[in-house]
């Protein structure tokens, strides 16, 4: 991956009618990322991606691939092919005629398309399926052949909508595992639409997370976890428990917090936002992940709060407690992994819950 | 309900299906029975098995130029009601604009209106028009009444054509004429096909519509009604409608086909808009 831009958005704006999709975007995707759009439906992710496909003209603000502004240029003059969440699969084509598509108008000799197919095919693990009826196929075998269809006229840059959205959770998981992989080793930029916070996290390089037309943030899938811009973010990736938080001083140590939940506590400074203001400081975040039901009473933790469990969720591997923290009345959610010898605790079970000043996520 | 008054019924319905069925195809039976019988007069009992009245039909002229007529009218009303019908079911099926639904009912209309009526009315205004009777006019009328069912089987058609396709196409480099001839018109040619004998068959042996708007040339369906008046003329009609039942029976069949593998093509259940 290099830090050459891909894609250049400047100011990419769309209206529909009245209605604005987009607010002016600026972004920059890398040569060899694999880049998401992240966000609820409705918030412009897919008209994004649409529009640096050419299916939609900008109302405002360029589009640059590869230093080229792609102002007036339609989708089927564009370095860019697509993966369509229905996968669009040409049903009156075998899969071997569907892959082999796009590569007609380039007029290459009818060896070299054979070859080039049968390339394709393989790195979608498909070897062997060409002659199928598009019917025949399963939708797991079908996002496949579109990945490969899309592959095979060797894009600058590959965009895929939701292409796992419609498979069950299993495939979803491989495939999401299968396509990270891919991506890594043919070097192609990937930019994935998709609203699955867990599939963005575990496939992207980077992550541009979206509300309402505009980009709230954009980060590496462990700066977005652990350094979350907004409470709005901060909820939309993971489970995050909001605490009321007062500010006490500030210094170059970091910033000093009442927490009435947790305590009092100073967070470093390496761990304050730049740019915050530590007066506005009205909540905290903290994530299920960071608090620790001490068991053991002779356990210790950097500071410890009192609590009370409330209910609890059994996953199986995880058990889910909320627990009302020093006689607060909502409770947090926090979460431990069933290791052997430990047994869920009921409600009503008092309980220390262990936590440390560097899990706290400061906001304004 | 008890067992036995549910087996009563059930009774009572196969009765029902059973006089239904004869009543609809007793007559149809008897089209080809009297056809290859040897008395002028259409009356049981039989008299014995002959073929000289469909010899007659072929040495008949008129019928012959009535036939002619016929399928120039039926052929050129097929042509162009499903030419139309495609851009209409298009056009219904692709984009969303003002007054759309309007436009498609009225052109869905003459599906229930009387034919008498759309006749007379066309009848009228092409005379205060000026035009004079003939083929051309018994087409436009014809178009008029086809259109219907050619927009309904290609509606189904175009519906079922994923849009995403035609993206798809585009974003592989196709233009927008490379993609309407590589993939939408192999997957709704089906439809097109159907649409096209569908409408035809209609256009065929439409009559009261042909009747009002043709001039001098007859259509195979007027022909015959003028030949009624002659009841020596009676069994080769007899032999001619045999004919025209078992070409619509088979122009009919393949039309169906047609529509349930383009339905499965697409993936679509072939059950549903079918005429059979």
């Amino acid at each position: 991956m290099s830090e050459k831009p891909i894609i250049e958005l400047r100011d990419v704006a769309k209206s529909f009618g009245t209605v604005k999709a987009l607010n002016g975007i600026n972004a920059n995707i890398r040569e060899g990322e694999f880049f998401s759009l992240l966000g609820p439906s409705g918030c412009g992710k897919t008209t994004l991606l649409r529009m640096i496909a050419g299916f939609e003209d900008p109302s405002g603000g360029e589009i640059v691939i590869d230093g080229k502004s792609m102002r007036g240029i339609p989708a089927n003059r564009r370095p860019t092919n697509m993966v369509f969440q229905s996968y669009a699969i040409f049903p009156h084509l075998s899969v071997a005629e569907n892959v082999a598509y796009g590569l007609k108008r380039k007029k290459l000799p009818k060896t070299e398309v054979t070859d080039e197919v049968n390339k394709a095919l393989s790195m979608v693990d498909l070897s062997g399926y060409g002659g199928r009826a598009a019917h025949e196929l399963s939708g797991g075998q079908r996002q496949r052949v579109a990945l490969a269809r899309a592959l095979v006229m060797r894009p600058k840059v590959v965009l895929l909508d939701e292409p796992l959205s419609a498979l069950d959770k299993k495939l979803r998981e491989q495939m999401q595992v299968e396509l990270r992989q891919l991506q890594q080793s043919i070097g192609i930029t990937f930019i994935l639409v998709t609203h699955d916070q867990e599939e963005a996290l575990i496939m992207s390089d980077r992550i541009a997370v979206m509300f309402e037309g505009d980009i709230a943030q954009i980060d590496s899938p462990e700066g977005l976890y652990r350094h979350p811009v907004s409470k709005r973010v901060a909820s939309f990736i993971g489970v995050m428990n909001f605490l009321d938080a007062r500010t006490t001083g500030q210094s170059d140590a970091g910033v000093s917090l009442d927490i009435p939940a947790l305590g009092k506590v100073t967070v470093p400074a390496s761990h304050v936002p730049d740019g915050l203001d530590a007066n506005s400081v009205e909540s905290v975040g903290v994530r299920p992940e960071m608090l620790t039901i001490l068991f053991d009473e002779r356990e210790t933790a950097e500071a410890v709060a009192k609590g009370v469990v409330t209910s609890t969720s059994y996953y199986g591997d995880m058990t889910y407690y909320s627990v009302a923290l020093n006689e607060t009345k909502a409770p947090v959610t926090l979460s431990m992994r069933n290791t052997a010898g430990r047994s869920v605790l009921p409600a009503g079970s008092e309980v220390r819950v262990g936590w440390g000043a560097e899990s706290i996520v400061l906001f304004e | 309900m008890r067992p036995g008054r549910a087996k009563k019924l059930w009774n009572w319905l196969a009765v029902y299906a059973f006089l239904y069925m004869v009543f609809l195809y007793a007559p149809v039976i008897l089209l080809p029975l009297f056809a290859f019988n040897e008395s002028t007069i259409i009356a049981f009992p039989l008299s014995g098995f002959t073929t000289e009245w469909f010899t007659v039909l072929v040495n008949n002229d008129a019928l012959a130029r009535s036939v002619e007529n016929s399928l120039f009218v039926a052929v050129t009303t097929a042509v162009v009601s499903t030419l139309l019908g495609a851009c209409a079911a298009r056009a219904a099926a692709r984009y969303r604009f003002p007054g759309q639904k309007g436009v498609i009912g009225f052109i869905m209309l003459p599906l229930v209106l009387p034919e008498i009526i759309v006749a007379v009315a066309l009848l009228v205004v092409l005379m205060q028009l000026g035009f004079s009777l003939s083929l051309w006019t018994v087409i436009a009328g014809h178009i008029l009444i086809c259109m219907p069912y050619s927009i309904a089987i290609l509606s189904s058609a175009f519906q079922g054509l994923d849009r995403n396709l035609e993206e798809a196409s585009f974003d592989l480099g196709e233009t927008n004429w490379g993609t309407f001839k590589r993939v939408i018109f192999p997957l709704v040619l089906p439809g097109v096909i159907s649409s096209l004998l569908i409408t035809f068959t209609i256009s065929l042996d439409e009559f009261i519509i042909a009747f009002f708007l043709t001039g001098t040339d007859a259509t195979l369906p007027v022909y015959i009604w003028s030949q009624l008046r002659f009841p020596s003329k009676l069994p080769s009609i007899m032999a001619l409608g045999t004919i025209l039942l078992v070409l619509s029976i088979i122009l009919l069949i393949l039309a169906e086909w047609f529509r349930q593998r383009s339905a499965k093509r697409q993936g679509v259940e072939a059950a549903a808009g079918g005429f059979i």
